[in-house]
């Protein structure tokens, strides 16, 4: 099962690869992986998503916890949860072809942010199966590249991840 | 007051109480190795033959003692050589604070000379790791790489300093403070855990106290006898955690798992509740997992959170230091006295006394060969049970663990986790250093004692009085043992040709060298080797052993702990 973990961090070289290095060291996979200072800016916050059963992902939780840089961590997919990811497409779009990527953007509420002669660039944000869909709703042979930026999320209501 | 960043260290390390370091001097040290010169005044540096020994040394001091082992080292191979070192403590969880010299700040990335990404390297291996890159952070980050090493699930921790930290000047003050939001161990266990774990125990019918290395590191050992006693529940330690319930106590049913005894395998087995104590359910220990104590419910007290339900799942786990919860457990055991089920121990005993008079350790010392087993039960004889016994890896460490009865704590000392061939010689060196007057005997094999055969010299330069007992069956005896029952006796690569004459070698180095071929004399022969004669004398000892004895009883790999070989 897919679950987004969410840990707050310091702020220090070498921190994130502590977490990448636990994942590949223990033989736990990482789907996607984001991280960033918040607003202090003495923490990162960092997001990943893991699939596995609930033995493993009690696992990963527990050596997490166990890095001295870690901070907190929670398994956001526990309760309900908001989740958004950013994906990039550059589509070619000539001809037919630009009214048609044009509309299948409106419909995924896409934005088309940059435009040349022959090259739409649209911006996706939503869920990861909405990115999913919208690629597969587009002609294979338009695309010419994607960006994904990892999933993030918060849990929803008053729970919140904070020191 | 004004300091270089390599003053600082060693003011610190005084500071922080510090008495051995040990180490091996190199470019990237330089700055350190002067400091010590011209500023230490309590700390004594030991000059090793190996990096990888100045890690071993400080971990066996760390282990007899309970007090952080110090290790200084230079950059690139220096550090490199620490790495065997670190990852045998990482496993044992024994607290190390390993100190590297780095090449400067400015070279850093570049390739530079002895230039080797250490703080890399090492991480898989230590609780945490630093690089010090601005002198007015160097003391702050050593009191958290002390903090760190000592508390929680004990560990080693690298402090990485490149050479231009060390030139740089701050001003110098102790830190009497350290606290980390990040990490905060815990101090306490759950105490309605604790209470439903008690309950637990008392209605048990057939339990068992599975008790580690976390009793011996926790210092839990007089809580656990205590408590045992009270209970009157067996009790089996791991090979870690020998010496935490005394051996000759008649409710000690020996180690258990892969070379445990009979009664402690099949109490394990048959038994309704286990108690886990500081101890992980590691693979040597558990057997198949899936054949694994059918019938059990199980108690697992444990520092670590991430220990608990790792590989068997636990009915009432209980996060917190071992010596708090146990005590806490004895505590209400006094004020509640509750009466364990006594019907139904007293036929559980019955039943493990069966088990017991099997005397799965039993061997006949027949012929003009030595067995082995009867070299270390005439050790353990001779030296009555009181010496601290150090180990290589191997047969003869299985041998040692069965044959020398601890009943003290931090009296065995070895490579549990990793399994670290070399380290007994090293680790006895840092045991002497700590108790100069008692006996530390290293007991290894032909195999091991080669790994790391330079520090004979480090013990005559330092008068350490060491007694080597070396089980010289000139075979890599664990392997050969394998190769014999799983591998058609395929003896690839397990025969040690061209041995060195251990005796003249010992000799060469300036020791006592003593050879032991006849079981006759044997008994004899060790008595002057630990007589007061050798009392400040290193001796080595190399006692040839019967080629084809194996450890036993025996779980086969993938075998339940029932299914046991016995001869």
């Amino acid at each position: 099962m897919k679950h987004i973990i969410s840990m707050l961090m310091e702020n220090e070289s070498g921190a994130l690869s502590r977490v990448a290095g636990l994942f590949s060291a223990r033989g736990y996979n990482i789907q996607t992986l984001t991280v960033a200072p918040t607003e202090d800016e003495t923490i990162s916050r960092l997001t990943l998503v893991s699939y596995g059963n609930d033995y493993q992902i009690e696992q990963i939780v527990k050596h997490l916890n166990r890095l001295v840089d870690v901070i907190k961590v929670v398994d956001i997919t526990e309760g309900s949860h908001i989740e958004r990811e950013l994906m990039l497409v550059k589509v070619k779009a000539t001809g037919a072809m630009r009214e048609e990527v044009k509309r299948l953007a409106d419909i995924f509420r896409g934005t088309i942010v940059d435009v040349t002669a022959s090259i739409y660039s649209v911006q996706l944000v939503g869920e990861s199966q909405k990115l999913d869909a919208f690629i597969e709703a587009l002609d294979q042979g338009v695309i010419v590249e994607t960006v994904r930026s990892g999933v993030v999320g918060l849990m929803r209501g008053e729970k919140s991840l904070h020191l | 007051m004004e300091l270089t960043g390599a003053q600082i260290l060693v003011h610190y390390l005084e500071d922080e109480g510090v008495e051995y370091i040990w180490g091996y001097p190199g470019g990237a040290a330089l700055p350190i190795y002067d400091a010590l010169d011209t500023d230490a005044k309590k700390l004594k540096h030991v000059l090793v033959r190996h990096e990888q020994a100045a890690v071993h040394a400080a971990d066996g001091f760390a282990r007899s003692t309970g007090k952080p082992g110090v290790t200084l080292v230079t950059s690139g191979p220096g550090a490199t050589n620490t790495v065997t070192g670190i990852a045998t403590a990482f496993m044992d969880s024994i607290p190390l604070v390993v100190i590297t010299g780095q090449v400067p700040t400015a070279l850093i990335g570049l390739d530079a000379f002895q230039e080797i990404d250490t703080v890399g390297i090492t991480r898989p291996i230590v609780k945490h790791n630093f690089l010090v890159k601005d002198v007015n952070d160097l003391a702050m980050t050593l009191k958290k790489a002390f903090y760190i090493a000592t508390t929680g699930r004990p560990g080693p921790v690298v402090v990485d300093i490149p050479k231009d930290v060390q030139n740089a000047k701050s001003n110098y003050e102790y830190p009497q403070e350290v606290s980390l939001r990040s990490y905060v161990p815990v101090t306490k266990g759950h105490s309605g855990q604790i209470k439903k774990a008690i309950e637990m125990m008392m209605s048990a019918e057939r339990p068992i106290l599975y008790t580690g290395g976390g009793v011996v590191l926790g210092d839990a050992s007089y809580e656990l006898t205590e408590l045992a006693r009270k209970l009157n529940f067996p009790v089996t330690n791991t090979l870690m955690g020998l010496g935490s319930f005394p051996a000759d106590d008649s409710q000690f049913v020996g180690m258990l798992g892969m070379h445990g005894t009979y009664e402690a395998n099949l109490a394990m087995h048959n038994s309704d509740l286990i108690i886990a104590i500081g101890a992980r359910f590691d693979d040597r220990v558990t057997g198949n997992l899936e054949k694994f104590c059918p019938d059990a419910k199980v108690i697992h007290i444990d520092i670590d959170p991430a220990s608990i339900s790792k590989n068997v799942a636990v009915d009432i786990p209980i996060v917190g230091p071992v010596k708090q919860v146990l005590g806490e457990m004895l505590n209400l055991l006094s004020k509640h006295p509750v009466e364990a089920n006594a019907e139904a121990l007293a036929s559980w005993w019955e039943q493990i006394n069966t088990w017991r008079s099997t005397d799965c350790l039993r061997y006949e010392q027949i012929g003009n060969k030595i067995k082995p087993q009867a070299a270390m039960q005439t050790v353990w004889e001779v030296t009555k049970g009181d010496a601290y016994v150090t180990s290589d890896v191997g047969q003869h460490q299985m041998f040692a663990a069965q044959y020398y009865r601890f009943n003290k704590p931090r009296r065995w000392i070895n490579s549990g986790g990793l399994g670290t061939m070399g380290f007994g010689l090293p680790a006895a060196m840092g045991v002497q250093a700590a108790f100069p007057d008692e006996t530390v005997i290293c007991v290894t094999g032909e195999g091991s004692i080669q790994m790391n055969i330079q520090e004979l010299s480090t013990c005559m330069q330092y008068g350490l009085p060491i007694k080597v007992i070396c089980l010289n069956n000139g075979f890599l005896g664990m392997v050969r043992q394998w190769q014999e029952f799983f591998y058609d006796r395929r003896y690839s690569m397990s025969y040690m040709d061209s041995l060195p004459d251990f005796v003249k070698l010992t000799e060469a180095y300036g020791h006592v060298g003593v050879r032991i071929d006849n079981p006759d004399t044997m008994k004899a022969q060790l008595e002057e080797v630990f007589s007061d004669k050798n009392k400040d004398k290193f001796v080595f000892v190399d006692i040839i052993t019967d080629q084809q004895e194996n450890v036993y009883p025996m779980v086969p790999a993938g075998a339940g702990l029932d299914e046991m070989i016995l001869v």
